[in-house]
């Protein structure tokens, strides 16, 4: 590693912050856009298994704040692909690579939603684990997108409640509604496993090396178990891993996720992957001619 | 059913299914910014209409959400404009926009002078808020004016458009519109479309009985 | 064009920069400035900003001691307590 670059890590690995028009190694500039990039893209893709349900809510209430929810969303991708722009990437290359299979989004975006169970365990669940990683990020090197990392938690506060106080409506209604949420909670415990990555460990991880990521995946797992797995168990649900346990060690013990199957669904191959893709094909093509009218650099 | 019950049950029908046709663009608008902007109007829209069912619940009974989800399809007085599908026509979505604030700020702005001063205040509320849709409205509006797509998306929604109003208000909404009245698409019981949208927006209310909690 | 947005929390607080978007004119950046810095009222004002309407300035001459014109260039500690000392014996 030459002089300068060594000087920067050491730098950030102090805790300094940088800010777009500073100096920064090529290798620092490509994992950031690349790791940034994919979190826009999971906001944008996280819309799909959703956007139906808002048709469907049950509830004024409930519509309005799923509205809402899937809004943030919809926002956050804007101020996330704001950041990647700044740092040399424009947004219709982002989506271009996006909708073209070739940049990937969060594993989770990859399966089908099947009933208004999975919306509850949703809203709650896999907000609350992608919660734990943006808390992380608040530390990121990169000031800019800690800043908006910022933006972004206190948004996504009221999104978590709305999706336990939905859980909590249906495991006190029929009996039906309770097995709505079991069912979606069986298909959704695997997603939830994989979503904090391999147990990759911090000083192998580069993400944590640049201090781009301030938390090891394994790390971030074991977070999202000791707050929420109390939380599932206190509503009388089952959760889908016999081995699941907290040791005496304080660490919870589980069932090793599929790695493979992570990476598989990850490289568009998961269950809603292409038709996803194909969705937003078709939907940028038929609007494609409202940016160029209104807004020539966007998309 | 009252005069006063039937008006509110047209105006929170036509603001529950537009709020319902816009929120179809969650996700999937021209670009990431308008898509926040137009969510926030889906939502004004679907606010409305829960403001107005529950003016129109203490007259005939039940909730705002028994009024929204748990009627008949043939029981809706919406009018024929909010039932259309202009997905993913962007074109037509901002021509309806455009034509349906119009014709909306002049019933609206009638009702804020209504007697009953219940009605009228949820209407100023109303008024008041969707300032900001005709804000909306009027820029797509100018941004789209020389595009032929959105001109004849205009010239082909129109006569529906008429028909969202009173015919007594059909003059001042051409004259705003700057067009000139033609025979109108009146309100009537909705068709096909409208069950398909129905369908899909009762069906999880429907899965489980009346008067379940969600 | 982008444009840049600060954001005043509560009043009598500064204005803080928020964020940035694309919009094409002025009456687009208002809405859009809106939604994404007010839809919670998150903010009692908002200025928005054409981003080539900033200038950023990041170098600054440090070349000679300026502390005398600041705090830290003070140090009254040991003249404070010599006066107070004379004093003390003054009025003895």
């Amino acid at each position: 590693m030459e002089t300068r670059e060594r000087e920067f890590l050491e730098y950030v690995q102090a805790g300094g912050l940088v800010e777009t028009d500073d100096w920064m190694p090529d290798e620092y500039r490509a994992r950031l856009i690349k790791f940034v990039e994919m979190h826009g893209n999971s906001e944008l893709m996280g819309v799909l298994p959703e956007r139906d349900w808002i048709l469907r809510a049950p509830t004024l209430q409930r519509k309005l704040a799923l509205t809402a929810k899937i809004q943030d969303e919809v926002g956050h991708c804007q101020l996330i692909y704001r950041v990647v722009e700044d740092l040399g990437k424009p947004r219709s290359a982002c989506l271009d690579d996006l909708i073209s299979g070739k940049s990937k989004f969060h594993n989770v975006f990859h399966y089908p939603t099947k009933s208004w169970g999975d919306v509850g365990v949703i809203a709650w669940l896999v907000d609350a684990a992608a919660i734990i990683s943006q808390k992380a990020l608040l530390k990121c090197s990169y000031a800019p997108y800690a800043r908006v990392m910022k933006k972004v938690c206190w948004e996504e506060s009221f999104h978590i409640l709305h999706g336990r106080d939905t859980v909590l409506a249906m495991v006190t209604g029929t009996r039906e509604q309770f097995e709505l949420v079991q069912e979606a909670l069986h298909r959704w415990w695997e997603p939830l496993m994989h979503f904090h990555g391999t147990r990759l460990p911090a000083d192998e991880d580069p993400m944590v090396i640049w201090r781009i990521k301030s938390q090891a995946n394994e790390d971030a797992r074991q977070q999202f178990l000791d707050g929420y797995v109390p939380q599932i168990l206190e509503l009388g649900l089952e959760i889908p891993d016999p081995k699941l346990r907290k040791n005496d060690d304080g660490v919870w013990e589980y069932t090793e996720p599929d790695w493979d199957k992570l990476t598989a669904v990850v490289t568009g191959h998961g269950p809603a992957s292409q038709e996803r893709l194909a969705f937003r094909r078709l939907s940028r093509a038929e609007v494609d001619w409202v940016s160029q009218v209104v807004l020539a650099e966007a998309a | 059913m009252t005069e006063r019950a039937q008006l509110l049950i047209e105006l929170a029908d036509d603001e529950l299914i537009l709020g319902w046709r816009n929120s179809e663009w969650t996700g999937i608008a021209p670009f990431l910014e308008e898509d926040v902007a137009f969510s926030s109007i889906a939502q004004n829209e679907i606010g409305h209409a829960r403001a107005l069912y529950e003016l129109a619940a203490r007259e005939l009974g039940g909730d705002a959400d028994g009024l929204a989800f748990d009627r008949r399809p043939h029981e809706y007085r919406c009018a024929p404009l909010v039932q259309l599908r202009l997905v993913p026509d962007w074109a037509r979505t901002i021509a309806r926009h455009v034509l349906y604030e119009t014709a909306d700020a002049l019933r609206i702005g009638r009702l804020t002078s209504h007697g009953d001063a219940e009605l009228a205040g949820v209407a100023a509320k109303i008024d008041r808020e969707e300032v900001y849709h005709r804000l909306h409205a009027e820029m797509w509006h100018e941004r789209l004016r020389d595009e032929p797509r959105y001109l004849e998306a205009v010239e082909e929604l129109w006569p529906q458009a008429l028909g969202v109003v009173p015919p007594e208000l059909r003059p001042a909404l051409a004259e705003r519109v700057g067009r000139a009245e033609v025979e109108a698409v009146e309100r009537d019981a909705p068709g096909e479309e409208f069950a398909a949208l129905w369908d899909e927006m009762t069906m999880v209310r429907r899965s489980a009985p009346v008067g379940a909690q969600w | 064009m982008i444009w840049e947005v600060f954001r005043q929390e509560r009043k009598g607080q500064p204005f803080v920069h928020g964020g940035s978007f694309h919009a094409p004119d002025r009456a687009f950046a208002d809405a859009y400035a809106r939604e994404f810095y007010a839809r919670r009222q998150e903010s009692v004002a908002l200025w928005v900003v054409p981003r080539e309407a900033i200038t950023a300035i990041e170098e600054f001459p440090d070349e000679f001691d300026l502390k005398y014109r600041r705090v830290d260039g003070y140090s009254i500690k040991a003249r404070l307590k010599e006066a107070r000392d004379r004093a003390g014996a003054a009025a003895d």
